[in-house]
């Protein structure tokens, strides 16, 4: 602090510490405690707000509790959202390894550019583009029949396997990047080192190349359990009769029944099972919170 | 060789993957042009600019267009003050309280964006801040401030703060010291950080959904469109998308191997000095 003041004196001093509290304070902190203290509270009128029954209770937590389809719709998040985490790990992993290590350096660029593409076409459009995909009379499915590869329609939306294809298309990128900038810090030379000492593929990879990707995969891990988790879009358009995502029940507190404070209980429930997974795969892979946000 | 067959696998991988990334799209812009009612792009019902039309002359449409952009440079002048500010601050700390104040500014990042909103919501409707766009701001602030943070702190790592102590030991001025030195130094930080809190405002939907009340973003707009009953005139929004993309993308790409060319040709000329002066 002392350091601040000598370079920048007083008054830009506290210029930064106000904007900074101001982020931490009003936008972050206080928001997030609000939403834990709400969820304690029981949604009432208007009128009765602040009067005798607005009191602190579990009741909000125990609506979850006490709800096998709720619990169940939370497994099956958490379920899902881990597949789809695997899944983008092994789309990635060689897709990574040949952009930081084996592509020529001309190309890495170009390539790099195509696959943005579909990034910056926004997430609900992407979801989209394979709620048209998988219809039942869209192109796969004709495609697969002109081919003559099966003989009437696959109902490919149905259960949570078109959530599952949704998901991982949406988000393997976010598993692509960090993962593609850890392998790149790798020096090449201790790859050539155990292949010269006679080291087949498949152990240096499991011995060098995916040891040092190792910030990566647990960066990569958390953004797309976090953001499938919490996913909004893709399980509300490829959603099927017999899926549901946690999301929804949130919203369904939020906007139908109007019930805020059993909305905030079930939103802080989400926020806990991210936390818990950020802090699992800390411990797992040993890293710390700056490999993690980079 | 083992090696060489096994980075041609890799590179059909690699082919295989850019076909699976990039033809959904095809798919998706495909279908704006194809005449049928649902949105697809076989079968094939002939050529058609119907749906653009529709896009054009819905007013939903360009209201929602406004209100993103409004949200978008709202959100850029915000948070990059703010993530520029929290960089610069957690940069002259050490030890427990930077891991502890690195840990509530990345807080936001790994939150889902559904939280981040009702929190939000909760927060300002405690105050009487109904519902709106100056809350999706509110909202999206809270974490592309620390997309912002991070990208300014990774630039702050190469700045030599001697040069600041020179300026002061040569008598400039607090305020000279951040405009002539700081920030020139982390101006591309904070220009990419300006583009990334620009993109990712316009392409938030989980934040904005819980804080806008009953305003449209583009997001939003496509959402309800999605779920009240799908018509191409999405897909006409997509491929203007994907074209807009594809041009700045294309762009970026002459420009950038343009300036490697520059610079190829810059560092021969150097390497051989009959180069320099013969000309080319």
């Amino acid at each position: 602090m002392n350091h601040l003041l000598r370079r920048y004196g007083a008054s830009l001093t506290v210029t930064l510490v106000v904007l900074t509290a101001f982020w931490l304070l009003v936008l972050v902190i206080l928001p997030y405690l609000y939403l834990f203290e709400n969820s304690f509270r029981p949604y009432l009128p208007i009128g009765e707000v602040g009067g005798p029954k607005d009191v602190y209770s579990l009741d909000n937590y125990l609506i979850f509790f006490k709800s096998p389809i709720h619990i169940q719709v939370f497994i099956w998040t958490i379920l899902y959202s881990s597949i789809v985490t695997v899944l983008c790990f092994v789309m990635a992993y060689p897709l990574a390894y040949y952009l930081a290590k084996v592509a020529s350096s001309k190309a890495v660029p170009t390539i790099f550019m195509l696959l943005l593409i579909p990034l910056w076409v926004s997430e609900i459009l992407r979801s989209f583009a394979w709620f048209i995909i998988l219809s039942l009379k869209g192109p796969l499915n004709i495609f697969l029949t002109e081919v003559g590869i099966i003989e009437t329609p696959i109902r490919w939306i149905s259960g949570f396997r078109s959530i599952i294809i949704g998901l991982v298309y949406t988000y393997v990128l976010f598993m692509l990047f960090p993962i593609y900038n850890s392998i790149q810090s790798l020096d090449t030379n201790q790859i050539e080192a155990a292949e010269d000492l006679g080291s087949p593929w498949w152990r240096t990879h499991w011995r060098v190349v995916l040891p040092h990707s190792k910030p990566g995969i647990a960066s990569g891990s958390v953004m797309v359990f976090m953001l499938s988790a919490g996913s909004i879009l893709v399980p509300t358009l490829l959603a099927s009769t017999n899926s549901r995502w946690f999301t929804e029940i949130i919203q369904q507190w939020m906007f139908e029944s109007q019930d805020w404070n059993t909305g905030s209980a079930y939103a802080f429930l989400l926020l806990l099972l991210c936390t818990f997974f950020v802090s699992a795969v800390m411990r797992i892979f040993r890293v710390s919170l700056s490999d993690i946000a980079k | 060789m083992k090696h060489k067959r096994s980075n041609w696998l890799l590179r059909v991988y690699v082919v295989v993957f850019l076909v699976y990334m990039l033809l959904p799209l095809v798919v998706m812009g495909g279908a704006a042009l194809n005449d049928s009612r649902f949105p697809s792009v076989l079968p094939w019902m002939g050529l058609t600019d119907r749906w653009f039309v529709d896009l054009w002359n819905d007013g939903r449409m360009w209201v929602a267009f406004r209100n993103t952009v409004l949200v978008a440079l709202a959100v850029v002048t915000l948070s990059v003050p703010i993530g520029t500010a929290g960089a610069i601050l957690i940069n002259t700390l050490g030890g427990t309280i930077r891991s502890g104040l690195y840990g509530i500014m990345v807080a936001p990042i790994l939150t889902p964006g559904a939280v981040t909103g009702i929190s939000t919501l909760l927060f300002w409707n405690k105050y009487s801040v109904p519902a709106g766009l100056h809350l999706a701001v509110l909202g999206q602030v809270s974490f592309i401030s620390a997309l912002v943070m991070l990208l300014v702190l990774a630039r702050l790592q190469t700045f030599d703060h001697a040069l600041e102590e020179a300026a002061l030991d040569l008598g400039a001025s607090h305020g000279q010291v951040v405009r002539r030195i700081l920030l020139p130094h982390l101006y591309p930080a904070m220009w990419a950080g300006a583009a990334i809190a620009f993109f990712q405002s316009t392409e938030n939907f989980n934040t904005t959904l819980f804080t806008r009340g009953t305003s449209d973003t583009l997001t939003v707009y496509v959402f309800s469109k999605v779920r009240s009953g799908i018509t191409p005139t999405i897909n006409a929004f997509a491929l203007i998308l994907i074209g807009t993309t594809i041009v700045c993308t294309a762009l970026y790409e002459i420009s950038r191997r343009r300036a490697e060319r520059r610079a190829a040709a810059e560092s021969d000329a150097a390497a051989s000095p009959v180069g320099e002066t013969a000309g080319p």
